[in-house]
């Protein structure tokens, strides 16, 4: 290159330019990750398919995809916001992404911001694949949009306050298991495609509690039961949000 | 160079519980000139740089940075310097040049992405992700990665390390042309050479404190003894020879017919062994001086024992 070509002329782009950079290149990331993949989109629509096509889990009285949709819908958020987040947060921060990020003009908070829009994102191409399964099912939603719209928000702030702590704060490896056994058993345990019903009185009321149970069943007394406002499953979610959030920002560590 | 330093440390303080990484450390750093930061592991190298990167807070002393303090100002200085970490920084999965493209939208007025993809031999990494690339892919792309947003000063801690000499002498060649237009870089290095090849000023750090500084021809000139070396007929008279130098000067007979006379080595020394040798009917064949390298500065400095 010629003389002056690196002549310093510093400058941070604009800041909308810088976050609408960030978020493409991590949905981009997001995308391109086979393991991400697998847990976003596969398993969801997988276990959507499967359960409403075979009679393997009584999902109570009416058809088995107006109980499954609402729960897988759930999972789905649970998928991105929670499990891929904490595991791609967990390896940037081990390999040093995060860190240099802190040098470049993006603030961190932009970066924060970013790495929300992007998994909204991934949700809304999520949901839009997930709803074109469940129709082509048969599934006929009930409820307002505006009830869905405020507990998917919910739901991913609070999954994403809980995948962000743990991102943060545990070795990238252990992220990675931990991150994965909690997919596991929330799937199995938070109502998305076992009814909560089926486990013992006691057990029940501790896995409500629980935000997948929260959302699954949010999702369902709107969607399935035509519900307005599940205002219990919105102040689950609004805790776990409220403290999820409160302790990333207090303990996450960037290197 | 009369201008004001762009890295000005007074005093600086760093503390890791009980452990002193950096103990009163003062260091200037010259506007547009190559300054490397050479010391052993653990003297405190990469923790120096990293407080001037705004990464970790100084526990006593000041530090300014282009003028502004690293921690209280780091908005500003971060979109004025260019960072290359000792390792990692990029997304596993991204490819070279998607990564350098996205850094460059993060700036104003970023290099050409092309050019600098052409200049640094990363156009052969094509769609491999990063952590299928070799370390000396990884080294460029971060080198890049520090320079694409045309910043004012650039830190590069080790940047040659786990390059092959072709890829080392096109990073030296890069650090040079941003020194013509202008840029400030400070590198930390274990490498002498590259420190003798690059540098404008080279400090020696060791236990958190500069123990000497100056342009690389200064440190090898100062302080450490300097050799030199002639052949003539075996047994000649040391003893005379020795009368002849001046107080502090060695002279041996090393193997039949080698002498080397070690001291500090300067014309008036020079002048006084051909003269001892004509007149005791001596032709010193081979003469030569030695300089010392910066490496023998260095060890002579820091000692020679392996640290942790």
């Amino acid at each position: 290159m010629s003389t002056g070509t690196y002549a310093p002329k510093p400058g941070a782009a604009p800041l909308g330019r810088m976050i609408a950079a960030q978020t493409a290149f991590e949905t981009r990331m997001l995308l391109r990750n086979g393991e991400q993949l697998l847990l976003t989109v596969v398993i969801p629509s997988l276990l959507l398919v499967l359960f409403s096509t075979v009679d393997i889990i009584d999902t109570g009285t009416g058809r088995p995809v107006d109980f499954l949709a609402p729960g897988v819908l759930a999972l789905a958020v649970m998928s991105t916001a929670f499990t891929g987040q904490a595991i791609a947060t967990g390896f940037e921060r081990r390999y040093g992404v995060l860190k240099r990020l802190g040098a470049s003009p993006l603030p961190r908070w932009a970066l924060m911001s970013a790495k929300t829009l992007s998994v909204l994102v991934t949700e809304v191409l999520q949901i839009a694949l997930l709803t074109a399964i469940a129709f082509a099912l048969g599934w006929s939603p009930e409820g307002d949009p505006f009830s869905v719209l405020l507990l998917l928000a919910l739901g991913t702030a609070a999954f994403s306050g809980l995948g962000l702590l743990m991102a943060g704060t545990l070795r990238a490896e252990a992220t990675l298991a931990a991150a994965n056994l909690v997919f596991l058993l929330l799937l199995m345990g938070g109502g998305v495609i076992v009814p909560l019903e089926r486990f013992p009185d006691g057990v029940e009321s501790v896995l409500a509690l629980l935000p997948i149970s929260a959302l699954s069943d949010g999702l369902r007394d709107v969607l399935q039961h035509g519900a307005a406002l599940p205002w219990g499953s919105l102040g689950v979610l609004a805790v776990w949000a409220v403290l999820g959030l409160g302790a990333a920002s207090r303990f996450f560590r960037w290197e | 160079m009369r201008s004001e330093p762009v890295v000005q440390i007074r005093g600086l303080i760093k503390q890791y519980g009980s452990k002193t990484a950096v103990d009163g450390l003062d260091l200037d750093i010259g506007q547009g000139r190559v300054t490397a930061v050479l010391g052993p592991n653990g003297a405190g190298k990469t923790t120096t740089v990293e407080i001037c990167e705004g990464y970790r807070r100084a526990d006593g002393g000041t530090v300014r940075v282009l003028g502004l303090d690293p921690v209280a100002d780091a908005a500003r200085l971060r979109t004025r310097i260019g960072v290359m970490l000792q390792s990692g920084g990029v997304y596993s999965g991204a490819r070279a040049e998607e990564m350098l493209r996205h850094m460059a939208k993060l700036h104003a007025h970023p290099l050409d992405v092309d050019a600098l993809i052409e200049r640094l031999g990363l156009g052969g990494c094509g769609r491999t992700a990063y952590r299928r690339l070799s370390g000396g892919q990884q080294q460029r792309l971060a080198l890049a990665m520090a320079v694409v947003g045309r910043p004012e000063l650039i830190f590069l801690d080790e940047p040659t390390a786990g390059l092959d000499p072709q890829a080392r002498h096109a990073t030296w060649e890069l650090v040079r042309e941003l020194r013509a237009d202008g840029v400030s870089t400070v590198l930390t290095t274990h490498f002498m050479d590259e420190a003798e090849e690059l540098a404008d000023e080279v400090a020696i750090i060791d236990a958190g404190r500069v123990i000497a500084r100056g342009t690389p021809e200064q440190l090898c000139r100062g302080g450490a003894e300097n050799t030199l070396r002639f052949t003539g007929r075996p047994g000649l008279d040391v003893a005379s020879l020795l009368n002849a130098l001046p107080d502090g000067t060695d002279a041996a007979e090393l193997t039949p017919g080698a002498y080397r006379i070690s001291g500090q080595v300067n014309p008036l020394l020079l002048a006084t062994v051909t003269s001892w040798c004509a007149q005791h009917g001596v032709m010193p064949d081979g003469i030569s001086v030695e300089r010392h390298t910066l490496e023998d500065v260095f060890l002579e400095l820091t000692g020679k024992e392996l640290r942790g």
